[in-house]
């Protein structure tokens, strides 16, 4: 396994050049997440109309594998309904090995691309830094839980 | 003559590869590597000794109660301490809680004040909320100055009679800075207060003698000495154990039970309730006799040397940003940096399989600390007998191919 494919270009891009990095004014869901064991931190604004997320924005701090994979994760999620988010989260989760399953899930329907997140595969190589890969989609659970 | 390339044939794990890498092993502020010697202890009391101490008339009992006890007296000596003052715990947190709750708990009330550092690690922060809170006494913390030593011209606004307590690092486990012990004391003492020192990287690095430190509390830990985990010491003035209560209740910690209260066992006795961990006991002693054989004076002078050559080599690479004391003569081996905007996270992954190289990052259980310096985390790289300037180089190394993997070179 080269570190090359950890630390891809793609990767430290988000990293430095985060998307939607920000925070929401009009109406929208906040849901803040971290990990205790390294101090990483992400938090996340949504504002969902319809059953679709039509806007998000981003605030964290940590390493380069939670912040590219919190950067990409709004970049993918915005224009997306609850149903495809959750194939785009399963399928996340498959390509990390977070959860168990063939990947991809479905490749046609709607939300199963992963785009730029497909850079993050390099990660499950490095079972230490899974948990950096996943923090944000931990927060955005947590964010769509909220929803009425 | 202290020579660390000689002592490090004495660590067997430090023959193991990572990632095809020999392994270099710079986190020994967390825990450090174990000579053949303290394994062998451990293993030959499993293998020759074991039976239950302070209880049993047969012999058997009694070879493990003195193999316990000579532990202890080993410990003690090295702190210049009497045996009678020194309890086993299971490290320096429990030592810590020890105090908290047996000690400030039951003596402290609204209005009085704990004065630590923002230096402290969380073990010497939270057991003193947890009082705080039920006692309604007030946490105040010491600033550090530029150079990150304890900035003590506070004391004149911080330290009155309000304050009982001075808790304070001997050694920073983040910064590396030596805590003004003596200093604190004298501070302390003319108001009243007790002064407990968080000896966990101090002891391990230093020669301490307890007649000369100042302290009325010193509490260490044996895994960040070369000794096992689940041990560790607390030493006290003995008046202060006597007036004490015990923060834990059980078995070997009683002179008599009765049904509805109980006579407590003389100090140290006291603090030991339960089955104390009696093999770890006896690898801690095994590794105060090998650092005693090293000689805590060249411990410390080795310290001092690998500090500065690592300062001086990290001070070549570009955009690296050290936290701590810049006199090596003043600090010990625990040095935490930052390189450019490249987080402690993934140097340490890229440490872990470009050089081979343990090198920790995070907030160093120092979250406080960390708030107050700005940074969500750093890396650090802590040094110990076994490490040589061989360790340094490749940890430079691991550096310099992060400069590369992130476009910095």
């Amino acid at each position: 396994m080269a570190i090359e494919e950890l630390y891809r270009e793609i990767i430290l891009d988000h990293y430095r050049n985060p998307r939607r990095r920000g925070s929401l004014d009009g109406d929208h869901i906040h849901a803040e997440g971290q990990n205790p064991s390294c101090g990483d931190e992400f938090s996340i604004d949504i504002a969902v109309v319809d059953g679709e997320i039509v806007d998000a924005a981003i605030q964290g701090q940590g390493c380069s594998i939670s912040q590219a994979s919190g950067s990409m994760m709004a970049d993918a999620i915005v224009g997306k309904s609850l149903p495809e988010i959750k194939v785009l989260a399963r399928n996340f989760k498959i390509m990390m090995s977070i959860e168990e399953g063939d990947d991809p899930v479905d490749p046609d329907r709607p939300g199963s691309v992963l785009g730029d997140l497909e850079s993050l595969r390099g990660v499950k190589k490095f079972p230490v830094r899974i948990k950096c890969a996943d923090l944000p989609w931990v927060t955005l659970e947590d964010a769509v839980e909220q929803l009425p | 003559m202290f020579d660390a390339a000689t002592i490090r044939k004495d660590f067997p794990i430090l023959d193991r590869e990572v990632n095809g890498k020999p392994l270099i092993y710079v986190d020994s502020a967390s825990t450090t590597q174990k000579p053949t010697a303290v394994i062998d202890a451990v293993s030959d009391y499993y293998r020759t000794l074991n039976a239950n101490v302070h209880r049993g008339a047969y012999r058997l009992a009694d070879e493990a109660t003195t193999a316990y006890e000579a532990a202890r007296s080993k410990v003690a000596g090295l702190i210049g301490a009497p045996a009678a003052e020194v309890a086993f715990t299971r490290g320096t947190t429990t030592g810590i809680n020890h105090i908290a709750i047996g000690w400030a708990l039951r003596r402290l009330k609204a209005g009085d004040r704990i004065l630590l550092t923002i230096l402290e690690h969380h073990s010497n922060i939270v057991p003193w909320q947890l009082v705080a809170q039920l006692t309604g006494a007030e946490l105040v913390y010491l600033d550090i100055d530029d150079d990150f030593e304890i900035d003590i011209t506070q004391l004149e606004d911080k330290l009155d009679e309000s304050v009982k307590i001075v808790s304070v690092t001997g050694m920073s486990n983040v910064t590396g800075t030596v805590g003004p012990v003596a200093a604190l004391a004298e501070a302390a003492h003319a108001v009243g207060a007790i002064v407990v020192v968080d000896g966990a990287q101090l002891v391990p690095q230093s020669p301490v003698d307890v007649g000369q430190l100042g302290a009325d509390f010193l509490v260490f830990s044996s895994h960040k000495m070369l000794g096992p985990t689940g041990i560790g010491a607390m030493w006290g003035r003995s008046e202060l154990l006597e007036e004490m209560d015990p923060a834990e209740g059980g078995g070997e910690m009683i002179s008599d039970v009765q049904l509805y209260e109980s006579r407590w066992a003389p100090v140290p006795q006291k603090f030991e309730a339960g089955t104390p961990p009696i093999a770890q006991a006896i690898g801690f002693g095994a590794a105060v006799d090998y650092l005693q054989q090293l000689g805590m004076d060249d411990v410390r002078t080795h310290e001092a040397e690998i500090t500065a050559y690592a300062l001086e080599r990290l001070a070549d690479v570009p955009d690296v940003v050290v936290y701590g004391p810049s006199d090596p003569a003043k600090r010990g081996g625990a040095v935490s940096f930052q390189l450019a905007d490249i987080h402690a996270h993934d140097l340490a992954t890229i440490h872990d399989e470009e050089v081979g190289v343990a090198v920790r990052a995070g907030h160093h259980c120092a979250k406080p600390l960390m708030r107050y310096l700005h940074v969500p985390a750093t890396a650090r790289a802590s040094f110990y007998v076994y490490n040589t300037p061989d360790d340094v180089e490749v940890l430079v190394a691991g550096l310099l191919r992060a400069r590369e993997l992130f476009g910095l070179a």
